[in-house]
């Protein structure tokens, strides 16, 4: 379902705040028609820069956005034809929710015969189909989200932008809502971009993420490839949890990499590439086993002892230190009832496969 | 908040002597003047409580109902001028940047403090005959008058054979001049503040969903302003319609406003009972601009809750 | 880069330029007449038009007019007795609300409001009427004279000063109170060490109200003050009536110094008072 031409095109966007924070460092980035597109990051890094200059409320310093192929410089918020929902959601209180959804479409002058229909079609796909009389204030928290992306959608625009609609919602809710995002986005078939800075949330929801850091775009990529294959250092550690090691080179020889690991020892792994510096080593927690003996070989392991255990229900993590006080996480799958009771304790082995492990260049 | 009755030492020790020196020097006089504006003047100084309404009546004379009017008139002139110039202020204090607004804020809020009457005097001295106003005028006629010479069309005397200072004191252009000085700040504020507190981001939503700037302005910050607006309202209009320094020392013989007829009862012509009645009803309509306030946002506030 | 870029965002109504100097207007015209005021104080001419040179001949003249001296000192002392008990009253208005639920609250605190709400010439008048029916002695000797102002001024201070103070009240902390309690201090102790130093901000900033309130009235002075009572407004005022002369000029840049340095400072002391 994912069309192949960009209906966004970033091209070389910095944006340096009056006060001298620069918040984006030549940013370029291509967004696809029909896409579920996330900006991922942790607080500070562009990503709602990024998100507002799409929208018209930032004006890139330098640098230009298209949407739909037309150059959105000089282009004014409120004759581009993307729609946004705010962090806050910023439902107008002072209005019932169908003049909120109605809103869009009177100012930009929409047949007036026509309006109530589609406020009614588009509160209806967000399940308000009741609520058209109330006021805001009235609504739970997710029901004023919901408003919030009629509100949006009522206009059918290009691309939707989200702004962390999430945030503000409970735990519960928010896994509710994920789910209904994605179904709503198949069913207008509208671009969204969402800005996030839960990866879980960008995850299980986007076609494709970009990772942003420092005003910069890090990786673009599918949810899987990015957790398996983070391009470097910071992309591996902000995307799920990893076991990150620091390999001192000593040597490449016939597609193997032979690497001395600050309190592991010796590692040889399998690179096809012929790397002469020094690279950092990362071994997601679920990639390892726990084994009471050694295992055959086809497998790194190392012998370490277990110090503190976490249960998290479907899975529990494993703290454990080498005996040269390197400290491992392991995470093993409770898949047996009988793995609540069991204990896990003393010198164990700990290891996995060689391809498992990801190298990073530094 | 506690009960009074948790702690009633406490309690009487805190609210004896403010409710006292209320009671004493506050609403004792108040309510002496009340009697008094249904009594009769007898001789000279003397008043009898007769409970009469001839003094309210009075009011109604055509003599007294224009001044009352005209009050109003400058009142709501003056209101309407600070409304449309301190919503552009504070638009432009809310959205300056940061290190600035505190700045701008304590030069809209300084003038508030500084003395009325000093406040008076100097616009005196700007708007008279000689002031410098005038002064500036006749700068800028002189220098017309040269540029026509340079044109060597001196002798039509396009700008008239002599300069003609403009009479701004003394009237009642130079009343409303003066109670829109004195009463700007008292506009600002509230508005700043509510503009402070706005979400930005219903601007921002409602630019997003298509709507202009003035829509945006008309749609969105007017009604979620509204609360601001109408404190706004009151407390410029209520001490405008009050003031007394402004017209007696701005205005001429025909700008007087209610407080210079009340004055005059209590100063020269001494007939309280007539002077209290005045006051009473200038009362009487701030109690009902601020109930108008109660009762409006009360309905707001339901039909808000409401569906 | 192509073409001229627009530097502002759709929100930068700060950088618009119609706004900015509509600003700049609004500031010239608050501005600009008292500027010119403490400019021709130190005009070396009567007429106040065009500039003849600096002197300060119109602060010596001021100076030496004894009757403006001894209005001015009039209110500094008025002023200075007004503030003391406004803040007293003030203080224990704004804990008295903020504190307790009592039988008749709403009825007090609206009464409270009164002072701040009616026109001035309203309590002018009634404060007139008042001490001329109660037959307030005439003739006391200085200062004693000075008690019907005073008394005029502290009835419209102390309910200003109750609002700053009930402002910074609401937000204090109850538990930081409970937590001296729990320690073992008494009430009242609790009440010296620990609320009374929270509203010492309120407390001062409302005192700076209290002080310029009353150094700048001028209407329900005008209705309370006798020919021995008159204040420096009041004096002014008389003054103006006849003429616009440099002498006003300098005594009025001189109160307009006080009032700018205590309005500063209590502002100042609010703004940060709102930060902790």
């Amino acid at each position: 379902m994912n069309g192949n031409s960009p209906i966004i095109s970033i091209n070389s966007v910095s944006k340096t705040f009056p006060g001298g924070v620069q918040a984006l460092d030549n940013v370029d980035l291509e967004i696809c028609e029909g896409e579920f597109f996330a900006l991922l990051g942790p607080s500070g890094c562009g990503k709602t820069t990024l998100l507002r200059i799409l929208a018209g409320f930032e004006i890139p310093s330098t640098g230009d956005v298209f949407i739909d192929g037309k150059n959105m410089h000089r282009v004014v918020p409120n004759r581009r034809p993307v729609n946004m929902v705010f962090q806050s959601y910023a439902v107008f209180p002072h209005m019932t929710v169908a003049d909120n959804v109605a809103y869009g479409l009177k100012v930009s002058g929409a047949e007036r015969r026509e309006i109530p229909g589609r406020v009614q079609d588009a509160l209806d796909l967000v399940q308000l189909g009741e609520y058209g009389q109330r006021r805001p204030g009235q609504l739970s928290g997710g029901q004023v989200q919901r408003v919030a992306l009629a509100r949006a959608l009522v206009k059918k625009p290009r691309v939707l932008l989200l702004d962390e609609p999430l945030s503000a919602l409970d735990a519960q809710l928010r896994e509710t809502m994920q789910l209904e995002l994605v179904r709503l986005q198949q069913t207008v078939g509208i671009t969204f971009v969402i800005v996030t800075h839960d990866q879980n949330e960008a995850l299980s929801m986007a076609d494709r993420i970009a990772v942003m850091d420092q005003g910069k775009v890090l990786q673009v990529a599918r949810p899987g490839e990015l957790y398996e294959f983070p391009r470097d250092r910071f992309v591996a550690e902000f995307i799920g949890k990893t076991n990150l090691f620091e390999g001192t080179n000593v040597g490449w020889e016939a597609g193997i990499l032979s690497l001395l690991v600050n309190g592991l020892g010796r590692v040889e792994l399998p690179c096809a590439e012929h790397l002469n510096h020094d690279v950092g080593l990362a071994v997601r927690p679920e990639k390892m086993l726990l084994l009471d003996e050694r295992p055959d070989h086809g497998y790194l392991a190392f012998e370490a002892q277990v110090e503190k255990i976490a249960y998290y229900g479907s899975e529990s993590r494993v703290f454990l230190a080498t005996n040269r006080g390197l400290a491992l996480e392991v995470s093993i799958r409770n898949d047996t009832r009988a793995a609540a009771d069991e204990q896990i304790s003393g010198l164990r082995w700990v290891a996995w496969r060689p391809e498992d492990t990801l190298i990073l260049p530094d | 908040m506690d009960s009074w009755r948790k702690n009633p030492l406490i309690f009487w020790v805190f609210a004896v002597p403010p409710a006292a020196w209320l009671l004493l020097f506050f609403l004792t006089p108040l309510a002496l003047i009340w009697v008094f504006s249904f009594g009769e003047k007898s001789g000279l100084i003397d008043i009898h409580i007769t409970w009469t309404a001839d003094n309210y009546m009075r009011a109604l004379d055509p003599l007294y109902l224009q001044i009352f009017l005209k009050s109003f008139w400058f009142a709501g002139v003056t209101t309407a001028v600070c409304l449309i110039v301190g919503f552009v202020v504070a638009i432009a204090i809310t959205f300056a940047p940061g290190r600035q607004r505190p700045i701008l804020l304590l030069l809209v809020m300084l003038p508030f403090w500084t003395n009325l009457l000093i406040r008076t005097y100097a616009l005196i001295a700007i708007l008279r005959t000689k002031g410098s106003v005038n002064a500036a005028l006749e700068h800028f006629w002189d220098w017309g008058n040269g540029l026509l010479a340079l044109l060597g069309v001196e002798h039509l005397q396009l700008l008239g054979a002599q300069f003609e200072p403009l009479h701004l004191l003394y009237n009642n252009f130079a009343v409303v001049v003066g109670l829109v000085y004195v009463h700007l700040p008292f506009m600002v504020l509230p508005l700043y503040a509510a503009l402070d507190r706005m979400d930005r981001s219903y601007i921002e939503a409602s630019l997003d969903l298509g709507a202009g700037q003035l829509r945006t302005f008309r749609s969105v910050v007017i009604p979620m302003a509204a609360p601001a607006i109408v404190s706004g309202v009151i407390i410029t209009f209520v001490p405008a319609l009050g003031s007394f320094l402004t017209p007696d020392l701005l205005g001429g013989t025909d700008s007087q406003m209610i407080a210079n007829v009340i004055e005059r009862q209590f100063k020269s012509a001494n007939d309280w009972p007539f002077g209290a009645a005045l006051s009473f009803i200038l009362m009487y309509v701030t109690f009902f601009a601020i109930a108008l306030r109660s009762v409006w946002s009360a309905r707001r506030d339901a039909r808000e809750a409401l569906a | 880069m192509k073409g001229a870029r627009r530097s502002y965002g759709p929100l930068d109504y700060g950088r618009r330029l119609w706004l900015r100097i509509t600003l700049w207007l609004s500031f010239v015209f608050l501005y600009a007449p008292i500027a010119i005021l403490v400019v021709y104080s130190f005009n070396d001419s009567r007429r106040n038009i065009v500039w003849r040179g600096f002197t300060l001949k119109y602060y010596e003249r001021a100076w030496n007019n004894d009757s403006l001296i001894q209005a001015f000192a009039n209110s500094l002392t008025i002023a200075f007795f007004s503030t003391l008990f406004s803040v007293l009253l003030g203080m224990m208005t704004a804990v008295l609300l903020w504190r307790f639920r009592f039988p008749a609250k709403a009825p007090f605190e609206g009464a409270v409001s009164l002072p701040i709400i009616i026109p001035e010439i309203c309590m002018g008048v009634a404060m007139m009427a008042f001490f001329a029916r109660i037959g307030w002695p005439a003739g006391l000797p200085w200062p004693l004279n000075l008690g019907a102002i005073t008394i005029a001024h502290i009835s419209f201070s102390f309910p200003f000063v109750a609002m700053v103070v009930r402002a910074r009240l609401a937000r204090f902390n109850r538990e930081l109170e409970e937590a001296a309690r729990d320690l073992g201090a008494s009430e009242w102790q609790a009440f010296r060490d620990v609320l009374l130093p929270y509203m010492k901000p309120g407390l001062i900033a409302g005192a700076l109200l209290a002080f310029t309130l009353s150094l700048d009235d001028f209407v329900i002075t005008f209705f309370t003050a006798g020919p021995e009572t008159v204040t420096f407004p009041v004096k002014v005022y008389s003054m103006v009536r006849f003429s616009v002369t440099p002498e006003v000029n300098a005594a009025s840049t001189v109160l307009l110094l006080i009032t700018l340095v205590l309005t500063t400072t209590a502002i100042l002391l609010q703004n940060r008072s709102g930060r902790d």
